[in-house]
């Protein structure tokens, strides 16, 4: 199946695992969703290949990073009326708290979607959702997957 | 110093201890393949390889824009302790990735960062990745600053990232 044909089918079922088991860096991370809760949440899995400093321990900041922009990738996805693969024009990221060996959690706002560039504000956080421990903002080129 | 290292020999050594300290003793620098290619006062050199698992879109084999990201962060955070030459308690306050064009695949990507200017408490650095040694054609620059945790010094944030 195509990545078109995954998304689009991601977007009729509501089930995006099949698509992110396709992303191969993805699967490498252990990147996941959850919309349980109505709300698109990102997770990364804490598995000890993810550790940037051994000593803390902490996660490597570009774990961080990757579930950070991974999250808006799929909120734009999740949010658009047609299918579009949103590409990276660029991503800052702001670390706030060294992040612990469990399991992080990402969640994305669309703070502008026009017709070609959206904007997306992610904040990343552990097991308590008012400490975050990264947030990012990032531009991303929207088209629709026709074109 | 890491500038004074003009012999061959002893500077393939030091490249070697690199590579150790920033590339091998990292898991998730290792899980990436991350080797350390070069240095100079302030710069360092590191190699991402192009990897099957590190590919974000399965039908053209792109890398994924995470695993440039992880390599930008780590090659910064090591010009910033070639530039003060000595193991001091880093950490990232922020970092910047500009994508300029996909990487081609199967092609290595090579990161340089240079850490420009240091103040008592921080260090700013910009990146570049690329391919091969083509600077002037390259797939992502990133700007970043790290908070520098001097001895005696006290910390503003909880997290430090241990350079070797």
């Amino acid at each position: 199946m195509s990545l078109i044909e995954l998304v689009t089918r991601a977007k009729e079922t509501g089930d995006y695992q099949p698509m992110i088991e396709a992303i191969p860096y993805a699967r490498f991370l252990g990147i996941s969703l959850d919309n349980s809760s109505g709300e698109m949440l990102g997770k990364l899995s804490f598995a000890d290949h993810l550790v940037g400093n051994p000593v803390l321990p902490a996660l490597h900041g570009g774990t961080i990073g990757a579930l950070l922009e991974s999250t808006a990738i799929f909120q734009l996805m999740w949010e658009a009326e047609s299918v579009i693969l949103p590409k990276t024009i660029n991503v800052t990221i702001e670390y706030l708290r060294s992040g612990r060996p469990v399991d992080t959690f990402a969640h994305g706002v669309i703070t502008k979607q026009g017709r070609r560039v959206a904007s997306v504000r992610v904040e990343a956080w552990q097991e308590d959702r008012t400490r975050p421990i990264a947030t990012a903002h990032a531009h991303f080129l929207i088209r629709p997957a026709d074109e | 110093m890491a500038d004074k290292h003009d012999d061959p020999e002893q500077r393939a050594q030091h490249i070697e201890r690199l590579d150790q300290g920033f590339a091998q003793a990292v898991p998730h620098n290792r899980a990436l393949g991350l080797r350390f290619v070069d240095y100079d006062k302030g710069v360092a050199r590191i190699l991402l390889p192009y990897a099957a698992h590190l590919v974000g879109n399965p039908e053209s084999g792109v890398l994924h824009g995470g695993a440039i990201t992880a390599t930008m962060d780590a090659t910064c955070g090591a010009a910033v302790f070639l530039r003060l030459g000595a193991p001091t308690p880093i950490a990232t306050l922020d970092l910047r990735i500009d994508y300029l064009k996909p990487a081609t695949p199967p092609k290595d990507v090579v990161c340089r960062a240079e850490c420009y200017k240091v103040t008592s408490n921080v260090a700013f650095v910009r990146a570049l990745a690329f391919h091969d040694d083509d600077e002037d054609d390259p797939i992502a620059s990133a700007a970043g600053t790290f908070i520098i945790f001097r001895k005696g010094g006290k910390s503003a944030m909880q997290g430090q990232k241990a350079v070797p």
